[in-house]
């Protein structure tokens, strides 16, 4: 199984794209949540999504997830999410969402204290509800289009101003800064397993998808595509517009 | 071809039309509350299949006949199909929306596990075009609350659902593109594809 390599004008695009968000915030651009599908780099995506496909296969279907202790799994979901909290806070500032700073910020201090470290999730216990953004959401609040899409390697779907967003958010995490060498890697290695435990869980609806469709990058492709315009949508409360299958 | 005028509307007929049409409409208009209740119904019905826990394939059956009462499966199937729809035959239509009915069924009836010991809640309705659009929230056994979101109109003569999103996921766009692939594959041949939409799910 050989990696594929991303298409050199990825990388190009994502610093290009960091550059002039700055700019925009200044200017203030309009959020524009397209509806189309925008992938001109289809044909090199396909290779990719034949590499992840593989790489899904390869796994032993779910086993890690029933081979792990479930109450491990949480603690390693909370220390995760405790540890990213941080930068979701600092995301929030740069969206101007005040209450979700103050969500990230309490739910931080409150898991980090009483929830020894962010291993018990004690804000929860509390009613403080959760909050999660990215610097992928910074971009889009900043009005930066959604750009091409992207299937990258183990990641996933994705669209280049998603790409630019996780390559800032992954330089960018305040505690890093402030930890130590071994503590430093904290935060990414729980974040890694997290990712692969929640993965395993999800094998059978994955590999549904994957192996159930006559064009599973199509699917793959749309189903990202939704779900995230959907979740940056959510913050404008915009009411969804329907089409009405009865008027056709 | 020319088609035979009758001269005298058949008096019978056209009062037994005319009566089984008012009928088959609603008496009144659709509210807010018949919507809500209605996948408040459809909700306790699917939770009384998944409590009594039969084997998966009598489950299955069991979802497929809900989602036989419950949704309009000729107009979700009309959508899924798309433009390609337009050149079928009455015949490789109504058999498509068969196929399509429990290969929906099948596909979303799979993943009852997940909603053993959760719960489906129904949160508000808001007027759309040819309905109504219900919002709920799914609660699931160490997940996070899924928003689901059901849409319902009494457009086919009675009350039924005609679209579901997930998370912003909408069943019938995804199913479409699903569909036009499976369509692409048979070089946009209908019967084979239907065929092939039977062995799916």
């Amino acid at each position: 199984m050989s990696m594929p390599t991303l298409p050199k004008p990825i990388f190009r695009s994502v610093i290009g794209l960091v550059l002039v968000a700055g700019l925009a915030a200044c200017s203030g651009a309009a959020r524009v949540q397209p509806t189309g599908i925008n992938d001109p780099h289809e044909q090199s995506n396909r290779k990719v999504h034949a590499f992840n496909k593989k790489l899904a296969g390869s796994g032993n279907g779910g086993g890690i997830a029933k081979a792990v202790p479930v109450e491990f799994q949480t603690v390693i979901h909370n220390i995760s999410e405790n540890l990213s909290m941080p930068q979701v806070a600092v995301n929030s500032v740069l969206q101007g969402d005040v209450p979700g700073f103050t969500l990230a910020s309490t739910r931080f201090l409150v898991n980090s204290v009483l929830g020894m470290g962010g291993i018990i999730d004690a804000a929860s216990e509390f009613k403080v509800p959760e909050h999660d953004t990215d610097f992928g959401e910074t971009l889009y609040v900043w009005g930066v289009g959604e750009g091409p899409y992207y299937e990258l390697p183990v990641i996933g779907p994705s669209t280049r101003r998603d790409v630019a967003g996780k390559v800032v958010d992954l330089f960018t995490n305040p505690l890093s800064y402030r930890l130590e060498s071994p503590d430093s890697y904290v935060a990414p290695v729980t974040g890694f397993a997290d990712r692969v435990f929640k993965n395993s869980r999800r094998s059978e609806v994955i590999s549904d998808v994957l192996d159930g469709s006559a064009d599973s990058y199509a699917q793959a492709r749309l189903i990202y595509l939704q779900k995230r315009r959907y979740e940056l949508s959510q913050r404008t409360g915009a009411p969804a517009v329907y089409d009405d299958p009865y008027a056709q | 071809m020319m088609i035979p005028m009758p001269s005298k509307i058949d008096r019978r007929l056209f009062v037994g039309g005319v009566v089984s049409l008012a009928f088959a409409r609603p008496a009144a208009a659709l509210t807010q509350g018949d919507a809500t209740a209605f996948i408040k119904r459809l909700i306790a019905d699917i939770y009384k299949v998944i409590d009594a826990g039969g084997s998966e394939p009598a489950m299955i059956r069991q979802f497929e006949a809900l989602f036989g009462r419950y949704a309009d499966v000729e107009i979700m199937a009309q959508y899924a199909l798309g433009v390609d729809g337009r050149s079928a035959s009455a015949a490789q239509k109504s058999a498509f929306s068969a196929a399509f009915g429990s290969y929906i069924a099948q596909k979303y009836g799979k993943r009852f596990r997940q909603f053993i010991g959760g719960r489906i809640e129904v949160e508000g309705a808001r007027k759309i075009k040819p309905g109504f659009e219900i919002k709920t929230t799914a609660y699931l056994k160490g997940e996070n609350p899924i928003e689901v979101i059901f849409l319902v109109s009494d457009k086919s003569g009675e009350l039924q659902f005609f679209n579901m999103f997930l998370e912003g996921v909408n069943l019938l766009l995804t199913e479409r593109s699903e569909i036009g692939s499976m369509l692409d594959r048979r070089g946009g041949d209908l019967t084979e594809t239907t065929q092939d939409l039977k062995n799916a799910g």
